[in-house]
Formats: structure tokens, C-alpha cells, sequence
């Protein structure tokens, strides 16, 4: 199968990998997938707990060349984004930023997935901290 | 010597044509264009002596007495089919139980699962950790209505070859037919029909550096004489049992590359064995968690299987695709999206079948090209490793059997 060249291009040069301490205050962390299926995404956001902005966003993927461009192309999406906005993005975006083939949706559907996972765990760790900025 | 790109070492999903095979093959395009059927004319007796050398050649490699013993078909899986769909048709009032191997190529298993569908009975006899079959598990599947055992000489993945002489001596033992897929062995390593009891040997041109399209089965006529239902009603060519006309340009082809395998086998085993256990061990010094597949001592020569933990399949070979031909056990590389399950019968994890990559060497590979290819897969594992969650959990101590992963 050929490869998009956005893709290929986050591939080689993916965007945001790493980690973020999962304790430190405005850290959400997303861990989704199964080792077994073949595909494991790691999705951190860092939010500024005054304005509710995701100021850092971090990845690490075990998967195919399409999960971690999926993946990398989310981190990059997430920064600069408010909490509510970041819960707007959708799989189906991502499959058409990257052009992915019909087999390679799940890639977007897992990064979407980390997405809301990173989002709920920060909002879970944040629970009166965010809801009055969020709102504002 | 410069290195030339893309380098190929997927062998065991084709090889190159040998240039002497091409050589001998061309006359048969054009001027030696005849029909071997054609009993009463020039053309006709051309096309079908060159087609009995190619025959005579191929029986010698695999130890067959008879070059009448050998059917030609368009490739293996037309040789398996017709060996199984064969039997089962001749057989049926005999029995309508068939035993196999949970390894078996595509071919072999989907035949099995129509004949099932049919009415037939089939065993999947599982296969060791290492990657043999236990012959006691297939006497044990044996019953009064075992028409067939059908066994893989060499695995496709991850190329360990069975004990063919002790299935053989069983089948015969108990008056079974036996049929083995040779599609991976044929010219890679010993074949003997008569020493291992082989009734029906299924096998391709294109896996030893022969054209595709061609392949061809072997039928044993003595002891026992083994009957087959046809595939598809014809001209009744290859004595009966498989109508068609004779490719004979890929015939004559396969026929070379038959013979050239049987010259060379020897010397070429010795030279690509060193190279593959050169890339064995300069991957395995230097990778921690890299796990060989399949039994080492066991194996063809130009197999190396090796899973990668925590990184996928498909990854590591788009990080090599651009200048190395590999392939993977992984789901995203496989038609059917699922991860090898050769790999997972071994009784490793679905983890470690999406891990998997295999590297195949054959004839025209180089010490360059193996210290190249080596090198830049410790590169990339190691690239991809540094942005795997689970190598960073693994790392962290945390046992990933713990972990609750919500699957899709």
C-alpha cells in the first residue's frame, strides 16, 4: 500500500513524542487501544489551569505507520486549542488531513479516542478547577 | 560493491528469475512455440520433449522415480487444491476425515475449510513452541476414516521444516495418503519422496528462482498408486488430471531452475546460512526483547523470523520500505487484518505476532547488503522503541498483563 505523503511525513518526522509526568497539575493522559490489536496510543495534554488553554501536547504510539501519524497529527491540532474546542476534533478530520484509505479509519477512531481520554482525565484530575475557567 | 536499491530480501514471497532460467526459457516464446499435444508434427514433438526434460529434471530434485509422476499445474496453490480436493473426491467412500497442521499456508487451510463445509471432517494438529509438529499428535488425531494427512514441508514464516521422513513413515504405517506443501522447501533443502514416504508433493517454480505462474504436483504411481479427481474437465492432459495447455516457455523454466537448485543447493545453503546468521547476530546483540521465531536448528537457510516487543510490524517496515523489501506477521500487512497466526500458534502473544518481521535471503543477496539491512533495522526498532508506550511502561517496571485495555 502506498502512503500519503503527510503520512509518511509525520512518520518520519513525528510531532510532539514524548511524555508528561501524569501527576503534574494541568496533565491529562489518554491510554488507548490493546496491545493484542496491534495498535497502543499514549495522548497527553497540558493545560493552563488559568485559561484553559492546552498550551503542550505529548504522544507515544505502538502502531502502524497511520496510528502514529494519526496520533503526531492530533498533538499538533490540540496546541493552542481551549478543552471544549480540543472535544470538537474529529476522526474523520484527521482522515482527511491525512488522506487515510478505508482500512486505516481505526487509526483516526483511536486518536480520537486518545483525544477524549486525555480530556476526560484532565477534566477528572481538574474537577473544580476547570469548570469555572472552561465556562468562562 | 556499491549496494543497489531497494534491496530484496523477502524471498519466501518470490524470487528473482535466474538469468540462465530466462535464457533457456526464451526459445520457447518463439520459434519452439509448439503445442506438446500435438502428436503428429515437428512443433508439437519439440514442445513436448523440452516439457519431459523440464518433467525429469524436476523428479530428479525431489527423488521421484518416474518424471510421469509429476503433473504440472499454473502454481502451488493449484497444486494443493487439486492434491486435497483430489483425494478427498477419489476417497470419499473410504473416509471423510482429513488431518493438517494449524500452520499450513492460505492454500492448505481455506481447501480444508470448503471440505469441511462439504462434509468433511479435518484435525488441526497444533504445532510446539519451536514450530514442529509433534508426529504423535497427528497419530493421535488418526481415525478409521483418515483419508489424508497433509503436513507443510518448510513454514512460509517462519521456515522451520518438519520431520517428513517420521510422517511418512506413519501414514504409511497406518495406509494414509500424505501430502506435503513443498512450496517453501522445493531446492532449499533435501527432498526425497521415496525416503519420506511422500504420496503427493505440492510445489511453485517462482519460490526457486523460476518463472510464475508454473508449479507442479507430484502424484505417486507406485505404492501406493494415488488417484485424483480432477479440478476442471479439459482436454485430459497430464494424464488426466489436470486439463490444459501445457505452459511450456514456464515448463521448460521451471524445469532450469530445478536443476540449477540441485547443482547449487549445497554451496548456496553454506553461503546464505553464514549471511543469515550474521544478521541474526548482529539484530540480536544489539536489540534487548527481540525474539527469534521457530526452531534455530531446524530452519531454511535464508529464513531469520524475529519478533520486536512493543513495536508493530508495519511501522518497522515503513521505516525500512523505501531500501528494503521484508515483510511482517502483522495485521495491517495482511490482507485479511488479522496478525500471523503461525506466529500465534506458537503460543506467543498477539502482541508479538504484530511484532514480527521476517527477513528472507536467497541467491543474489550480499554480505553488504546484510550488514546494511541489519543496521538500519537496529536503527529504526530502536526509533520507534523510543516513541512506544509500552516500551516506556515496560521500562517502568509495570507488567502490561496488568494493564485493563479497553480494545476498539
Amino acid at each position: 500500500m502506498a502512503y500519503s505523503d503527510k503520512v509518511v511525513d509525520h512518520y518520519n518526522n513525528p510531532r510532539n513524542v514524548g511524555s508528561f509526568g501524569k501527576d503534574t497539575p494541568g496533565v491529562g493522559t489518554g491510554l488507548v487501544g490493546a496491545p493484542e490489536c496491534g495498535d497502543v496510543m499514549k495522548l497527553q495534554i497540558k493545560v493552563n489551569l488559568e485559561t484553559g488553554v492546552i498550551e503542550d501536547a505529548k504522544f507515544k504510539t505502538f502502531g502502524c505507520g497511520s496510528a502514529i501519524a494519526s496520533s503526531s497529527l492530533a498533538t499538533e491540532w490540540l496546541k493552542g486549542k481551549t478543552v471544549d474546542e480540543a472535544a470538537k476534533i474529529k476522526n474523520t478530520d484527521i482522515v482527511n488531513e491525512l488522506k487515510l484509505p478505508p482500512v486505516k479509519i481505526h487509526c483516526s477512531v483511536l486518536a480520537e479516542d486518545a483525544i477524549k481520554a486525555a480530556l476526560a482525565d484532565y477534566k477528572e484530575k481538574n474537577a473544580s478547577a476547570a469548570t469555572p475557567v472552561a465556562s468562562k | 560493491m556499491a549496494l543497489k536499491f531497494p534491496i530484496f530480501m523477502d524471498a519466501q514471497s518470490t524470487t528473482p528469475c535466474d538469468p540462465r532460467v530466462v535464457e533457456a526459457m526464451l526459445p520457447y516464446f518463439t520459434e519452439k512455440f509448439g503445442h506438446p499435444a500435438s502428436r503428429n508434427h515437428p512443433f508439437g514433438w519439440e514442445a513436448e520433449a523440452a516439457v519431459d526434460v523440464a518433467r525429469g529434471r524436476l523428479a530428479k530434485l525431489i527423488g521421484a522415480r518416474d518424471p510421469k509422476e509429476l503433473v504440472f499445474t499454473s502454481g502451488g496453490t493449484e497444486a494443493i487444491n487439486l492434491a486435497l480436493k483430489g483425494v478427498a473426491e477419489m476417497y470419499r467412500e473410504k473416509g471423510n476425515h482429513i488431518v493438517t497442521t494449524v500452520i499450513e499456508q492460505r492454500a492448505g487451510i481455506d481447501v480444508c475449510k470448503r471440505l469441511e463445509r462439504q462434509g468433511f471432517e479435518v484435525t488441526y494438529v497444533p504445532v510446539q513452541p519451536d514450530g514442529l509438529i509433534d508426529v504423535d499428535e497427528i497419530r493421535k488425531a488418526i481415525t478409521d476414516k483418515t483419508i489424508l494427512i497433509s503436513v507443510m514441508f518448510a513454514n512460509n514464516e517462519i521456515g522451520t521444516i518438519q520431520d517428513m521422513a517420521a510422517i511418512g513413515k506413519l501414514a504409511k504405517e497406518k495406509g494414509i495418503i500424505f501430502h506435503t506443501d513443498a512450496t517453501q522447501a522445493l531446492g532449499k533443502t533435501p527432498i526425497d519422496v521415496e525416503a519420506m514416504g511422500i504420496d503427493l508433493l505440492s510445489c511453485t517454480a517462482h519460490l526457486v528462482y523460476g518463472p510464475k505462474g508454473v508449479g507442479a504436483l507430484y502424484v505417486r504411481r507406485k505404492g501406493p498408486r494415488v488417484r485424483l479427481a480432477p479440478l476442471f474437465d479439459g482436454g485430459g492432459h497430464e494424464r488426466g488430471m489436470r486439463s490444459g495447455t501445457l505452459p511450456v516457455p514456464l515448463c521448460v523454466g521451471f524445469g532450469r531452475a530445478a536443476e540449477i537448485a540441485q547443482e547449487s543447493m549445497a554451496a548456496e545453503n553454506a553461503r546464505i546460512t553464514k549471511m543469515r546468521d550474521r544478521l541474526q547476530d548482529m539484530i540480536l546483540s544489539s536489540v534487548d526483547e527481540a525474539f527469534l521465531n521457530g526452531r534455530p536448528d531446524r530452519r531454511l537457510a535464508g529464513n531469520l523470523n524475529i519478533s520486536f516487543a512493543y513495536v508493530e510490524g508495519e511501522s518497522v517496515l515503513m521505516g525500512l520500505n523505501k531500501e528494503t523489501a521484508l515483510s511482517s506477521g502483522s495485521a495491517c500487512t495482511s490482507s485479511t487484518l488479522e496478525p500471523s497466526y503461525v506466529i500465534a500458534a506458537l503460543g506467543a502473544s498477539a502482541e508479538l505476532a504484530h511484532s514480527s518481521i521476517r527477513f528472507s535471503l536467497h541467491r543474489f543477496n550480499t554480505d553488504e547488503e546484510v550488514e546494511y539491512v541489519g543496521q538500519r533495522t537496529i536503527e529504526v526498532i530502536k526509533r520507534l522503541r523510543d516513541m512506544s508506550p509500552l516500551y516506556e511502561l515496560a521500562k517502568e517496571g509495570v507488567d502490561l498483563k496488568t494493564i485493563k485495555w479497553k480494545a476498539e
